[in-house]
């Protein structure tokens, strides 16, 4: 009980601190605003329909990103973790790509997809693809032999093993894999719409800069930090539903 | 083969190349399994006795020699295994985990769950039908592990020191179980045990192998009446000369294998099950 008080007073502190130095002129208010002018920003935007229409905009390019990486990710990894001679094929390849930075690679994505959405898109699904295979594969690896003897003494056939052992035992890892790559959908979001956007709150950010408006851009920073912690939110929840027999674990 | 034989094998020998020397695990096994027998093995660990029972589970394939397992009813599966240490799923509940061999044979859901009930109901262990094995003691996840072979209904049995990693109450409420469960089924069994009591109480006959490379070295008849009782088991007359037996003869084994487990490297043959031996590793 006083724990949950004191995790709800240690930032309300930080917020009443920041706005007596905003005031009495300690925080320079042109650099870092205050709580109160980011707040009388925030609620006409609210009003407006503004910050909902980027935050939608935002999240469904994060939704289909996440997703256009994360399937073949999860179809690739098993497949990899599965089958050495497929893994042995892909996995120079895979080494080999997987540390390019991702922003590195956009420009080459912007000339192939062009401006639209795609591009925006295939950013996310890129840097999600990777962390989701790499930790599906080691999901699959890392199931103890002797499951596999069990499915294999009881006469298992292939499609019941995928079903009854490889994917329930790397559904942990493929979880973990899904958690780190929403981290980097978030970050690469605010990437994507540096360039070429119309809308979305990372084009808030860019464009906040451009007109040098600071409370727009905190709007959009607390509006991404809330994004990111609704996400998060979801996986969590999906977690438990999909690992029922992890609750309690640890 | 004649008709009241389960099993027969021949000639079996088994191989291991590891870092390029050779193991010989078996070596020339003659072996016959009457039907409806309960098999005991023994034997210094290293003997050979898991490979035995993973060759006869299609886990593993002779190098030499020849197994016969009578299939009689080809809607059966031919064995069902438990095996040594942890082996139930984690991510199924204890219903579910008992009733994986009915799932796999392609059996309904409603109706497996239903053999399922019955049988967790003899085990009094109904209400923990949904729960998940990490929420189970070591005692009760080696129950589900047995209980999960039986329900598939196999024409073999093979368990691996099933009661191996149990504290001695557990032991002894697990055997009693046991052989109401299978003195009701009559189901050929072979059963890997380092006790010798164990193997009194729950054989017919009991293998003793040799230390490594792993041979019969004799096979004692356990003329112990059934239905048998683990509380009246040593007064029955006749147990204290076949416990004296197999003693005798497993004692020279074991010494022999610690002799040249001190002549050759001792890490060598303990490395190999891996990852799933330590208990309560979840
Ligand atoms: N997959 C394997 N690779 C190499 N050596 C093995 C393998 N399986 C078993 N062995 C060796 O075969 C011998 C018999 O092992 P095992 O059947 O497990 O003995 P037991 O169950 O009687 O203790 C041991 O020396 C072991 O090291
Ligand atoms: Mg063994």
């Amino acid at each position: 009980m006083s724990m949950e008080i004191l995790s709800f007073l240690s930032p309300s502190l930080i917020l009443v601190l920041w706005e007596v130095f905003a005031r009495i002129g300690v925080v320079d208010t042109r650099l870092f605003s205050s709580p109160t002018r980011i707040f009388c920003t925030l609620v006409p935007m609210i009003y407006s329909g503004e910050l909902l229409y980027h935050t939608l905009i935002s999240a469904n390019r994060i939704i289909l990103g996440f997703l256009a990486g994360a399937v073949p990710g999860v179809i690739l990894g098993l497949s990899m973790g599965l089958f050495p001679p497929i893994r042995v094929c892909l996995m120079p390849i895979v080494s080999a790509t997987f540390p390019i930075p991702k922003l590195a690679i956009m420009p080459l994505i912007l000339i192939v997809f062009g401006l639209g959405e795609t591009s925006k898109i295939f950013t996310i699904a890129i840097g999600v693809f990777y962390l989701v295979l790499i930790n599906t594969m080691a999901g699959v690896m890392n199931i103890d032999d002797i499951y596999m003897d069990v499915a294999k003494n009881f006469d298992a056939t292939r499609y019941q093993f995928y079903t009854t052992v490889a994917l329930p035992g790397a559904m942990p890892m493929i979880f973990a894999g899904f958690k780190l790559g929403m981290g980097t959908a978030l970050l690469l979001i605010v990437a994507a719409e540096l360039s070429a956007a119309k809308a979305g709150v990372g084009w808030m950010v860019w464009r906040a800069y451009d007109m040098f408006d600071i409370e727009k851009m905190f709007v959009a920073l607390i509006t991404l930090a809330i994004l990111g912690y609704v996400f998060s939110y979801i996986l969590d929840f999906l977690e438990r539903i999909f690992i029922p027999w992890k609750n309690g674990r640890r | 083969m004649d008709h009241t034989c389960a099993i027969l094998m021949e000639g079996l020998t088994k191989e291991f190349t590891a870092g390029g020397t050779k193991v010989v695990a078996l070596e020339r096994i003659n072996l016959s399994v009457i039907e409806g027998e309960f098999l005991c093995i023994v034997g210094p660990s290293g003997c050979g006795k898991t490979t035995l029972l993973r060759i006869l589970a299609g886990l593993e394939s002779q190098t030499f020699g020849r197994v016969f397992i009578k299939a009689k009813n080809p809607e059966k599966p031919l064995t069902s295994m438990v095996f040594q240490g942890d082996s139930i799923f984690p991510w199924m509940t204890v219903e579910e985990n008992v009733a994986y061999g009915l799932r796999i044979k392609g059996v309904s859901l409603k109706q497996r769950r239903a053999i399922a009930r019955d049988y967790l109901q003899k085990l009094g262990l109904v209400r923990f039908a949904k729960a998940y094995p990490h929420q189970l003691s070591g005692g009760m996840k080696q129950r589900i592990n047995v209980a999960r072979a039986f329900v598939s209904d196999p024409e073999i049995l093979l368990m691996d020191e099933p009661f191996g990693s149990l504290d001695e109450q557990n032991r002894l409420i697990l055997q009693q179980e046991l052989l109401k469960i299978w003195e009701g089924s009559k189901k050929t069994s072979l059963f890997i045990t380092h006790s010798i009591d164990e193997a009194l109480l729950l054989g017919d006959r009991v293998i003793v192998m040799t230390a490594q490379p792993g041979k019969v070295k004799d096979i004692v008849d356990v003329n112990i009446p059934r239905p048998r009782d683990i509380l009246t088991l040593r007064e029955t007359s006749g147990f204290t000369a076949l416990y004296k037996r197999i003693w005798q003869l497993l004692q020279e084994e074991v010494l022999k294998a610690k002799a040249t487990e001190l002549v050759n490297s001792p890490v060598s043959s303990s490395k190999r099950h891996r990852k799933n031996t330590q208990e309560g590793k979840t």
